[in-house]
């Protein structure tokens, strides 16, 4: 068990070392860094001395060495739009996006359950054609057009819901950093869309992975077994074959989780959400590049270290991977 | 007995006349394509040409609507094109960026499996761990990733004037790993069968063998999963060009379209997205049912993961 | 004159969209208590669907067409589920065939045996884990405690199938239904299981219902016995007279084509010709002929019935019927 998570945290250091890698050399390449601290208003000399003492000029082994160890320290260069460490600007925006995430999240998780379990169990039932068929529906639209839509229904025709922005927040620190909009009637109102039309990209993913999960476990030997024991129909379903079919999904749950990430990009840019992916696209346009880099960098651990959790994790439900991974 | 007849008498075709599922997406997909590929001649009105355009035109609605004009049948956007023209031209890009991108992902992909499957061992490790990590990122992320580097890179005018190979390398870029992996699979489950043992005997060097005998019995899967990425690539195409990483305004994919219609929806101009929207659905959703029932007639054994 | 089981006129159908085939023509046998039947044939002859419909656990299109299955002069064959369900794994117990793929993976022994006493008596967790504890070492498992906190896979296909074997014996059943139980394991460990088996019976009183396609096995552990073929029995009697004596063409090629005890030193191994027939042509007649080589016309017009041939000996065979 111990040797199976030494293995993986290994792994995970490891794909870290490429990506800061790869991130440090697109940075060294097309980035600015002298821009980035003074701006744009200095000559060229001054320029070229800026460069040659913030060690500009020094091999890209020695740079890369010194990218590592500052990151190490939580410096990932300076935001040339918001003039501050790239790093606290993705941690003040990391809020909205995160509730953002976990509020779509939930939506899943509570949806995709029952109706994934349900159209296994009852395969020929009305709500089970209807949910198969609709999930193949969803899959095919685009997340921005969903999110449009929402829009275009709940706020610009009917007026039950607003269409951009946070709504009221609340410093849940007082420090500044994470304003919450999950405490106030009008900051959930505001979340209630978003978090809709982000769900509505994994949901019939899930459903159908829960189903199908779910109808090969029933025909398996030990699902028989089970009732020649004698068991509660309800006892079966729920317990035994729920959990075999639980595995599978919690892995594809965690890297799934990552690609909402990827996806808030999307939501946050149609609802004016002021999160992670919000920023991500202002970078883009404004060519922030040490902040595109900080943004990289963070994402990815994001997705590391999802990644190697959600394998432990599931080592730790089935007892199978963890002897594989012990001897 | 010709390929044709084998064809006629094949449980394929079988299979495809008693789903009539498949026969309706299949026939809206031809209808779609046909209406993409001659979209020069067919579409009343270039809207690539500026000459054409009258910003009078614009925001017609569509012509059954109070204001529509029978010259525009579903309106015109914000710039005074025709919806109709510009929608036609605008599946023709996303169709071409989206084969060509799954062209190249399949090449790619393709390429990356035979090699790790032939050189197996360390070759074999290095570049299935470059698979896996890749793999483990979303895709839509690197290609929005990777569209940004591009664009700072190239600045934004010559970034929209190489809009069409660029989205068709970023998307090709972001999701090789599908093919690779699929194909090392099966490349490792026909290496040890009797036929290769033959082929080697005989003489065959091993890329021959790869290629003529290996290769074929993996195109099933290949086939399979095509279909669904070209939906997908279809569909990242649409998300880069709505987030600006795409097509220009100049030269709409259904995406960018979508986009331009956006601003437009909070005063009531649904039409300049909607209609976009419901064309680009429309082509993924009868693409995504004719993967799916691909999928349960060929059953191949695709890599779960 | 009342059984512990009596099957009667028993017919089973399964429910296809071309229509519905047989898998089961109308068998009749009897068990009592203490007494142990073997069921013998090739697969697809009918003996699994057999035990699941004693059970009702048939698999989906599958059904009860026909007849009358008694447990202890109750008609099960009508309960409902909820009511079937008491009786399932209480006191009708079943083995299955692949000791690998019974057992939960993602449970402990311990939660798998614990659950099954629970479903079926009102018990604390504790005492239940006392009679799992109890039921292990009746099935001689070296270190009992430590195998109930063990993931199934953490165990060997014998010690798996002992541990089956425990839990089949964990409400003290009545009968106790052996899918082929030993067909999934090494030779080795086949015979130690059968005798487990043959131990059990006899210390608890249970009757067996061992279902099987090897006649050595079943000769060495049962009194009884019915061969199956294309889904009826053809022979039904006592285990010594019938592997002695065989009546059946059938019965007697299935003997005389194993190596073995059940062959007198000297005589050759005979093969029966041909296949099985599939359950969606059974040939009209007696469903053996075409591979019969006492076939005459009667054969292939009338299906013979199961008569008494002597001996407290049944059999289904035009020929041996009328001569005797």
């Amino acid at each position: 068990m111990f040797a199976f998570i030494i293995r993986r945290v290994i792994q995970a250091i490891l794909v870290m070392m490429v990506i800061s890698l790869v991130g440090f050399s697109i940075k060294s390449n097309i980035g600015d860094p002298v821009r980035d601290l003074v701006g744009e208003r200095v000559t060229p000399e001054e320029r070229a001395q800026m460069a040659e003492k913030m060690g500009l000029n020094d091999p890209f082994f020695v740079q890369y060495t010194r990218f590592l160890k500052n990151a190490l320290h939580g410096d990932l260069g300076t935001s040339f739009i918001y003039r501050k460490p790239a790093l606290e600007v993705i941690f003040r925006h990391a809020p909205a996006t995160i509730e953002l995430v976990l509020g779509a999240a939930l939506i899943i998780a509570l949806f995709s359950f029952p109706l994934g379990v349900y159209s296994a169990l009852y395969p020929r039932s009305l709500l089970s054609r209807f949910t198969m068929g609709f999930s193949t529906l969803g899959v095919s639209i685009p997340v921005f057009l969903t999110a449009i839509m929402f829009i275009y229904l709940f706020a610009v025709t009917w007026h039950i819901l607003p269409s951009y922005g946070r709504g009221e927040t609340i410093d849940l620190f007082g420090n500044g950093y994470w304003q919450t909009g999950l405490l106030t009637i009008d900051g959930l109102k505001h979340l209630l869309l978003p978090c809709i039309s982000l769900a509505s990209i994994m949901m019939p993913l899930f459903i159908r992975l829960i189903r199908s999960e779910m109808m090969e476990v029933l025909e398996t030997e030990y699902i028989k077994y089970a009732w020649a024991k004698g068991l509660s129909t309800r006892r079966i379903w729920l317990v035994h074959a729920f959990k075999n079919t639980l595995l599978p999904v919690v892995t594809v749950f965690g890297v799934q989780i990552g690609i909402m990430f990827a996806f808030t990009i999307l939501t946050e840019t149609v609802f004016q959400w002021q999160g992670m992916g919000f920023m991500f696209l202002d970078a883009i346009q404004r060519a922030d590049i040490s902040l595109l880099i900080a943004y990289l960098v963070v994402v990815a651990s994001v997705f590391v270290i999802v990644n190697t959790v959600v394998d432990i994790m599931y080592s730790f439900i089935n007892p199978t991977v963890r002897i594989a991974g012990t001897k | 007995m010709t390929k044709l007849q084998k064809f006629k008498e094949s449980y394929f075709l079988y299979s495809f006349k008693r789903d009539k599922v498949a026969i309706a997406s299949f026939i809206i997909l031809v209808i779609l394509i046909i209406l993409a590929v001659t979209a020069p001649w067919i579409a009343p009105m270039d809207p690539y040409d500026a000459n054409n355009i009258d910003i009078m035109n614009s925001e017609i609605p569509p012509m059954w609507s109070d204001g529509g004009e029978s010259q525009f049948p579903l309106g015109t956007d914000n710039m005074g094109r025709d919806m109709f023209s510009t929608m036609l031209y605008g599946l023709r890009t996303s169709i071409i960026i989206g084969v060509c991108a799954v062209a190249l992902q399949a090449g790619l992909g393709i390429f990356v499996g035979l090699t790790a499957g032939f050189f197996g061992g360390k070759t074999d490790a290095f570049l299935m761990r470059l698979a896996d990590i890749q793999f483990s990122f979303p895709y839509l992320m690197l290609a929005i990733f990777i569209g940004a580097i591009f664009q700072i890179l190239f600045g934004v005018g010559s970034y929209e004037r190489l809009a069409v190979p660029l989205l068709i390398v970023i998307i090709g870029l972001a999701e090789w790993p599908v093919y690779a992996r699929t194909i090392r699979s099966s490349v490792i489950g026909e290496v040890n069968k009797e036929y290769v043992e033959a082929a080697r005997i005989i003489g065959l060097s091993r890329p021959t063998i790869m290629v003529r005998h290996v290769l074929p019995n993996s195109l099933t899967s290949v086939m399979v999963i095509s279909t669904i990425q070209i939906a997908n690539a279809v569909m990242s195409e649409a998300a880069l060009s709505f987030l600006g990483l795409g097509m220009p305004v100049t030269k709409p994919s259904l995406g960018s379209l979508i986009q331009s219609g956006f601003e437009f929806i909070f005063s009531g101009s649904w039409w300049i997205t909607v209609f976009p929207g419901i064309w680009l659905i429309l082509f993924v959703l009868v693409i995504n049912l004719l993967g799916d029932w691909l999928r349960d007639v060929l059953n191949p054994k695709l890599y779960k993961g | 004159m009342s059984h512990l089981l009596q099957i009667q006129d028993l017919e089973v159908k399964f429910a296809l969209r071309t229509g519905d085939i047989t898998a089961i023509d109308g068998i009749n046998f009897t068990l009592d208590r203490g007494e142990k039947l073997g069921l013998v044939g090739e697969s697809g002859a009918g003996k699994s669907v057999t035990g699941f419909s004693i059970i009702n656990l048939l698999s989906k299109p599958g059904y009860i067409s026909k007849g009358k299955i008694l447990f202890q002069g109750n008609e099960i064959s009508l309960y409902p589920n909820e009511k079937m369900r008491k009786i399932r794994g209480d006191a009708i117990s079943m083995i299955f065939q692949d000791p690998m793929m019974t057992l939960n993976p993602v449970f402990t022994v311990g939660f798998q045996m614990i659950e099954t006493i629970q479903a079926h008596r009102k018990i604390s967790k504790a005492n239940a884990r006392e009679i799992a504890l109890e039921k292990l070492k009746k099935v001689h498992i070296p270190s009992p405690e430590k195998r109930l906190d063990q993931y199934p896979h953490e165990l060997s296909g014998g010690m798996r199938q002992r541990i089956i074997i425990a839990i089949s014996l964990l409400t003290d059943p009545a009968i106790i239904i052996a899918d082929e139980p030993t067909t999934a394991l090494d030779v080795t460990i086949q015979a130690e299981i059968m005798d487990l088996l043959q131990e059990l019976c006899a210390s608890d009183n249970m009757a067996l219902i061992l279902i099987t396609h090897d006649l050595g096995v079943v000769s060495q552990v049962t009194e009884k016995i019915a061969v199956m073929y294309a889904g009826k029995i053809i022979e039904y009697g006592a285990t010594d007279q019938v592997v002695q004596h065989p009546v059946h063409p059938y019965t007697e090629g299935l003997i005389k084509s194993i190596p073995g005890t059940l062959i007198k030193h000297g005589d050759d191994l005979v093969q029966i010709p041909g296949m099985m027939p599939t359950l969606t042509n059974i040939p009209p007649g007696c469903a053996f002929n075409p591979r019969c080589y006492l076939k005459e016309s009667i054969c292939t017009q009338k299906t013979p019935e199961l008569q008494s041939v002597g001996q407290g000996v049944q059999a289904a065979c035009h020929m041996k019927t009328k001569r005797k």
